[in-house]
């Protein structure tokens, strides 16, 4: 039997006007399809919801979260456990239609950071703008956090920051890092 | 550090790309028909002007496409992107 491992394990820190937690195990698949192709709106309907084509947005389709990752790419976020039942959906819904459904899960896993300091500390290695004037909730960005490849999910209330599994330790610890004097 | 303007995420951090050298160099269409001096000529050898020069660049660190640009060797300014 395999065991499933979250690469940060539990990992939680709260200080100060940051709380970060790692939300392990989330389902995420890869999505690829032409967006003025005949499966766009058959996966729209599949999700009861359009995917987002406006660049760096996400929408909330009933209970995923797609983020647009590209012109002719998305990220699904699902609670864990989701994989198969979406991926099926989403064949079906594609049928013979050029597009691709990965499930990348293993690949990164998923930080929440809220607080009224959690925009600082970002700030503190992030070169985008994140004030709520120009970053509201819905905004979705692929950058760079301390050096670091990040995907980086404005919600109401928090950040949900995606990173790569074998980069999530670093992250973390820079993040706690970071939190050292934010607020004050 | 400078700004890019990807076309499709909008200005970001020179760190987030990379840059793919002079655009617009067709592959030959008859490759088996080339010889080394023709097919050094098309994997070698690039235009190397003072001023504008159309490049590719590719916004590694986020949306992963790549993209066309003008930019001016001299002063490194880019003046067009485009897709």
């Amino acid at each position: 039997m395999t065991v499933e491992q979250s690469p940060l394990a539990a990992f939680a820190h709260e200080g100060g006007d940051v709380r970060i937690a790692e939300i392990p195990f989330l389902t995420q698949l890869d999505l690829r399809l032409d967006p003025d192709g005949p499966a766009f709106p058959a996966v729209a309907k599949a999700l009861g919801g359009e995917l987002p084509t406006a660049p760096c947005t996400a929408s909330r389709l009933g209970d995923v979260d797609a983020l647009w990752l590209g012109p002719d790419e998305w990220l699904l976020l699902a609670e864990p456990g989701r994989q198969r039942e979406l991926e099926v959906l989403l064949r079906a819904a594609i049928g013979e239609e050029h597009g691709a459904v990965v499930d990348v899960s293993a690949q990164r896993t998923a930080l929440s950071l809220a607080g009224p300091a959690a925009r600082e500390v970002l700030a503190r290695g992030c070169s985008i703008d994140l004030d709520p004037r120009f970053a509201p909730a819905g905004t979705c960005v692929q950058t760079l956090l301390a050096r670091t490849g990040v995907t980086i999910v404005v919600q109401e209330e928090r950040f949900l920051l995606l990173v790569r599994a074998s980069f999530a330790q670093y992250l973390a610890a820079w993040l706690v890092d970071s939190t050292d004097g934010a607020g004050r | 550090m400078q700004l890019i303007p990807c076309p499709w995420c909008g200005p970001r951090e020179e760190a987030e790309f990379h840059y793919g050298g002079q655009a617009g160099v067709a592959y030959p269409e008859n490759p088996a028909e080339l010889d080394d001096e023709a097919w050094a000529r098309y994997v070698f050898f690039r235009d190397n002007p003072k001023g504008p020069f159309a490049e590719r660049w590719v916004h590694t660190a986020g949306c992963r496409r790549w993209f066309n640009a003008v930019r001016d060797t001299h002063t490194y300014r880019l003046m067009r992107v485009y897709r």
